[in-house]
């Protein structure tokens, strides 16, 4: 069986909804304390969204010192599966497992409501579910979602197809460069996303658009498995 | 020796800044329509203990590297205010 370890932080608070969204695409979830240096073997590691330490200094900036990021990083190193999600992807890009850095809504306003996205790749753990172009329906909740990077970086991401989730056109909640809603490493084994898919991951919810995440995931390590 | 070093962090210029802006526009609709290219950042103050004034600059130019600024948005600047 798939096992999946979601990381707590204290300021975390999606925890709990990403733990269930995974355990209904069959994967065993493991809570894992930020304090804990350990993420037992797990197949792949979530960072939830949340306001880990308060936001303070910048979004992410100090959980990346917490000690389970050195699992983290090894786990990622060794092409295991990372999932960001809101303040998770700020994490990865503070702690420089992504590149870039997510600032300040242009808005200025906390922006928390269901916006349009679409599928870029699906050539990650994340997201073999989707087809390349699927429009989804994604909640985003947070302050600080506007990607930056510089240019060079910027065209990186574009040459190595590494922009995984884009908000279509006229959807864009915080000024996000080049309407960027989630980016992936080149490997792919890495992905943030500053939406919220486990909050759309079941039908009772009145959308499931964001279940294939979970799905893909799910699949992705049973092939890796080698288990039918 | 302890010295009280002052480290400024800003957001890298070209960036948009929109607290900067929004900050800019209340001054212009107080009257301070002077007020122009408004930047907003953020003031670290702290004591560090070192041999010389030279050495906790260098300490404090580690603490931004490591944490206190982020490299792909921000600069930073360190004074030494006091011994």
């Amino acid at each position: 069986m798939t096992r999946a370890a979601v990381i707590r932080f204290p300021g975390s608070n999606c925890e709990t909804e990403t733990g269930r969204a995974l355990e209904a695409a069959g994967i065993a979830t493991t809570f894992v304390w930020h304090r804990d240096a350990d993420i037992r073997g797990v197949d792949l590691v979530v960072l939830p969204g949340g306001f880990s330490y308060g936001d303070y200094l910048r979004s992410g900036a100090i959980a990346r010192f917490s000690p389970v990021m050195e699992a983290v990083r090894q786990h990622a190193a060794g092409g295991g599966a990372v999932f960001g999600i809101c303040n998770g992807f700020q994490i990865l890009c503070e702690t420089g497992l992504l590149p870039g850095a997510l600032m300040r809504n242009a808005g200025l306003t906390f922006v928390s409501r269901p916006v349009r996205v679409r599928v870029e790749r699906t050539t990650t753990p994340f997201t073999s579910a989707y087809e390349e172009g699927a429009e989804l329906v994604l909640p985003v909740a947070h302050g600080e979602g506007r990607f930056e990077a510089s240019e060079e970086v910027r065209q990186q991401l574009e040459a190595e197809h590494c922009v995984v989730l884009r908000y279509v056109p006229g959807e864009n909640p915080n000024g996000s460069t080049a309407d960027i809603a989630g980016i992936s490493n080149a490997a792919g084994n890495i992905v943030g996303i500053m939406p919220h898919p486990e909050r759309v991951a079941e039908a009772a919810l009145g959308n499931s658009d964001g279940a294939g995440f979970f799905r893909s995931v799910a699949s992705w390590t049973r092939v890796l498995k080698g288990v039918a | 020796m302890t010295f009280r070093v002052l480290v400024r962090v800003m957001p890298r210029a070209g960036l948009l800044d929109p607290e900067g802006q929004a900050v800019e526009r209340a001054l212009t609709e107080l009257g301070f329509s002077e007020a122009a290219a408004v930047r907003m950042g953020r003031a670290v103050e702290l004591s560090i203990e070192a041999g010389s004034a030279a050495d906790a600059k260098r300490r404090a130019h580690a603490m931004c590297e490591r944490l206190l600024a982020n490299p792909v948005t921000e600069d930073f600047l360190v004074e030494v205010v006091a011994s």
